[in-house]
């Protein structure tokens, strides 16, 4: 068994670490729940022996009765994938990839025994087979990018039990998952933790992710563990006031705006084709053709909130690409406001500025080098800059909650959830018609996430614009769009009033999405 | 900050230092010779010495430093000129034509052995400093437009390049804006190592008589002049061969040190 006893951590003398008592017992799943910034990952890290240059761990780490603390590096190479493993949340960068998934596995069980090649490339089999990536369909000699985002966490997930270790640590192994894969990795974590006997220690955000999993929870927050306890004790009582603020976040839903939608669509989709041309498999085969949107017809009214759901590879991210006007499409058509959209330098401005975009991932939307008032102001390049730009830039910070003198600073010195207030306060600051949400809350906290979303739908009371909310996770979408739209495999497949299809899913796709949402059971909720 | 980038920065900067100063004072006058101080060694009056002509060869390498200087600048300047648009043109249409037709060319003028080329148009246009720099400039092109090229592809996929580009802007815009900004510390790094290369191959053009012409004196050509000597007054040939040395060295670690100070990556890994 792992145990933690007083676990702290410093980093030039400011304490990120405290005081973190974890029994992390056999067969046993524990979450571990906060926010960003919380300490989750520096537990983990702390455990692992991982701690970035200048941190100074206290306390200690037990491994049967011993300090792993106090071990020498070398000492914790021994220990480090053989009696601990470690997922992470970026599946991509987790593998190498220049080496097939047969030749990974097998580098680990080599490492730590003598063995032969072969031998490990048996076991290492053994192990694939186990995560639910068997032969034929999944051969060693496979490389990573030759598999999706879930298949690849699974191979790091057969990296980290390869030894069959007394602890797994998972660091948000789901997050850069649609909620189908996360189902499935979610359940094969769990049939490995009953199957190995071997102890889980789940990191994440996510506390309907925890309800569905977890048989004992601590909560995180500001390096400390506030509460904690077994899962449905912890959900029914919630003892602390973060934990409820947490809890209170998870599942809200911002007040209905009661926006009249007029008849005129302001985006109107007709049988959109999308395709890609695909390298050529062999020298002189035809180039492959890949039909990413496959005639999608939609329809978004003026002042409606639209969510369009699906899972990733769906094509939601080709079409949002396709009525932004970024790539052209190869049949059907794009009406704005009842003008064609065109892709590339063809479309005119006027038709541009009537459409914004905010995008994921709130670090990579903007240019580090520039300062906020000129980041906000981008978009002014289709209306030209009025003569009252600097006030509109003031008005536009005010209006997502940002005081104004930010407009002198750099992104980098803004949290995620701010770096995304600014995100929309650019696509606000002239007066877009529709705003497109790619996977906009997607990245963010609870807390900031709700805080997001009473925003978006405040902005949509006072200006009246529509909003089509792109999303994988059909949680989001529901407490803040009319209307939502599945699609699969490029197309449409169920569209409705967005509580009816949540209630009654009428297509299988549908049916999955919502089966595989996770979910804190109903009677657990605090009355 | 790396010793290696304070002592990079010390060694090219005494070099341009020098050609500097000699634009207003040189010991002495290059062009009077003083045939009976022939071969000295140096001495407190000739810091280095004195030439086959008696001329001092402190201000001959003073003077020389500026045409190595001029020619390897003006050679970069071509280079990033021609071959940051080219990169920046070809990354912006990136798999379209346009960057296939770039590239390929690059590739075309990679393929010519480079030494050989600068002789054949020095050869064809006659020897002259002026040749020389377009000679070394042209084969700077594809090394700036292919690490151009290399830099800007990534940042081409980010979500702020989409989100200029859907507040309108074209592509040459962008690339101006957003993706030469981010270049540029790349871009600095690759101008010192050209430079290096740039006084190594003026040298080498001058050494073989195709560089500047006499009476403009030359680090190259003070060498190839000083070669019957050597035996007689071996300081003749050593100071211009260790001012191209010590020149090249310099610029070479000072490139490497900015490459580590402007890299925040780098600087990440270091700590």
């Amino acid at each position: 068994m792992i145990e933690t006893r007083d676990l702290s951590v410093t980093i030039n003398g400011r304490a990120v670490l405290r005081d973190v008592d974890l029994r992390l017992e056999p067969a046993r799943i524990t979450g571990l729940v906060g926010e960003s910034g919380s300490g989750k990952s520096m537990t983990a890290l702390a455990i692992m022996g991982l701690l970035p240059h200048g941190a100074v761990p206290g306390g200690q780490v037990l491994l049967d009765g011993q300090n792993l603390l106090d071990l020498p590096e070398a000492a914790m190479c021994r220990i480090r994938g053989n009696r601990i493993g470690m997922i992470f949340q970026e599946p991509m960068t987790a593998l190498n990839p220049l080496m097939n998934i047969g030749d990974q596995v097998a580098e680990v069980l080599r490492i730590h025994h003598d063995m032969s090649k072969d031998q490990a490339l048996i076991r290492a089999r053994e192990r694939l087979d186990r995560v639910g990536l068997p032969e034929p369909r999944f051969p060693l000699s496979l490389y990573p990018h030759e598999l999706s985002g879930g298949q690849r966490q699974r191979v790091a997930i057969a990296l980290a039990i390869a030894e069959a270790p007394d602890l797994l640590i998972a660091d948000e192994p789901t997050t850069a998952l649609d909620v189908t894969t996360q189902a499935q990795i979610l359940d094969l974590l769990r049939d490995l933790v009953a199957s190995e006997g071997m102890s889980l220690l789940l990191i994440t955000h996510d506390l309907a992710v925890v309800a569905g999993i977890a048989d004992h929870v601590a909560v995180m927050k500001d390096g400390e563990v506030v509460e904690e306890g077994a899962t449905e004790t912890l959900f029914r009582t919630q003892s602390h006031p973060y934990t409820r603020a947490l809890f209170a976040a998870s599942r809200h839903a911002p007040a209905r705006v009661p926006v009249a939608a007029d008849d005129t669509p302001i985006l109107s989709v007709r049988e959109a084709v999308r395709e890609y041309v695909l390298p050529r498999p062999s020298a002189f085969a035809p180039h492959p053709v890949l039909r990413a949107v496959d005639g999608v017809s939609l329809d978004i009214q003026d002042g409606e909130s639209v969510g369009l759901v699906g899972e990733s590879g769906c094509g939601k991210s080709t079409l949002t690409r396709a009525i932004l006007g970024l790539d052209p499409l190869q049949g059907g058509e794009i009406r704005l406001d009842g003008q064609a959209v065109t892709a590339g330098a063809a479309m005119p401005a006027d038709l541009r500025a009537k459409v914004q975009v905010v995008f994921q991932d709130p670090f990579g939307s903007f240019d580090p080098r520039w300062r906020v008032d000129r980041l906000i102001a981008e978009p002014f390049h289709l209306t030209g800059r009025p003569r009252d730009w600097r006030q509109r830039i003031a008005q536009a910070l005010a209006e997502v909650g940002i005081e104004p003198s930010a407009a002198g600073r750099y992104v980098h010195e803004f949290s995620g959830g701010q770096r995304q207030r600014l995100a929309i306060a650019r696509a606000l600051i002239i007066r877009p018609r529709l705003i497109v949400l790619d996977e906009a809350v997607s990245a963010l906290d609870v807390r900031v996430r709700a805080q997001v979303l009473d925003l978006l739908a405040e902005l949509r009371r006072t200006h009246g614009m529509a909003y089509l909310f792109i999303s994988h996770d059909l949680g989001v979408v529901r407490g803040v769009t009319d209307r939502v739209l599945v699609m699969d495999k490029g197309s449409i497949v169920e569209e409705g009033p967005t509580m009816s299809v949540m209630d009654k899913p009428q297509h299988p796709t549908t049916q999955r999405l919502m089966a595989a949402m996770p979910e804190i059971p109903e009677e657990w909720r605090m009355s | 900050m790396k010793w290696t980038l304070i002592l990079g920065a010390i060694l090219a900067g005494l070099a341009i230092v020098a050609a500097a100063v000699s634009f207003v004072w040189i010991p002495y006058d290059i062009l009077g010779t003083d045939v009976p101080n022939k071969l000295q060694p140096p001495s407190a009056g000739h810091w280095f010495g004195t030439d086959q002509y008696g001329r001092d060869i402190l201000s001959l390498v003073m003077v020389g430093a500026r045409t190595s200087i001029a020619v390897a600048l003006v050679a970069v300047g071509i280079g990033m000129g021609f071959g940051v648009p080219l990169g920046l043109i070809a990354a912006a249409n990136r798999g379209g034509w346009v960057d296939e037709v770039i590239m390929r060319g690059n590739d075309l003028i990679f393929a010519f052995p480079s030494l050989v080329i600068a002789i054949l148009i020095t050869a064809a246009f006659g020897p002259s400093a002026v040749n020389a720099i377009i000679a070394i400039g042209i084969f700077n092109i594809p090394v700036f437009a292919r690490v151009t090229r290399g830099g800007a592809m990534p940042i081409w996929t980010l979500d702020y390049i989409r989100a200029a580009r859907v507040a309108g802007k074209n592509r040459a815009r962008i690339s101006v804006e957003h993706v030469l900004p981010h270049i540029a510390n790349l871009l600095i790094v690759q101008g010192t190592i050209q430079f290096s290369l740039g006084i190594l191959a003026e040298a080498g053009l001058s050494y073989v008589g195709l560089g500047a012409q006499s009476p403009t004196p030359s680090w190259g050509r003070m060498l190839a002049e000083a070669q019957t000597f050597v035996t007689l007054a071996p300081h003749v040939a050593v100071i211009p061969g260790l001012c191209i040395f010590l020149t090249v060295l310099g610029l070479n670690l000072l490139g490497d040190g900015l490459r580590d100070a402007l890299d925040p990556r780098l600087k990440v890994m270091r700590t």
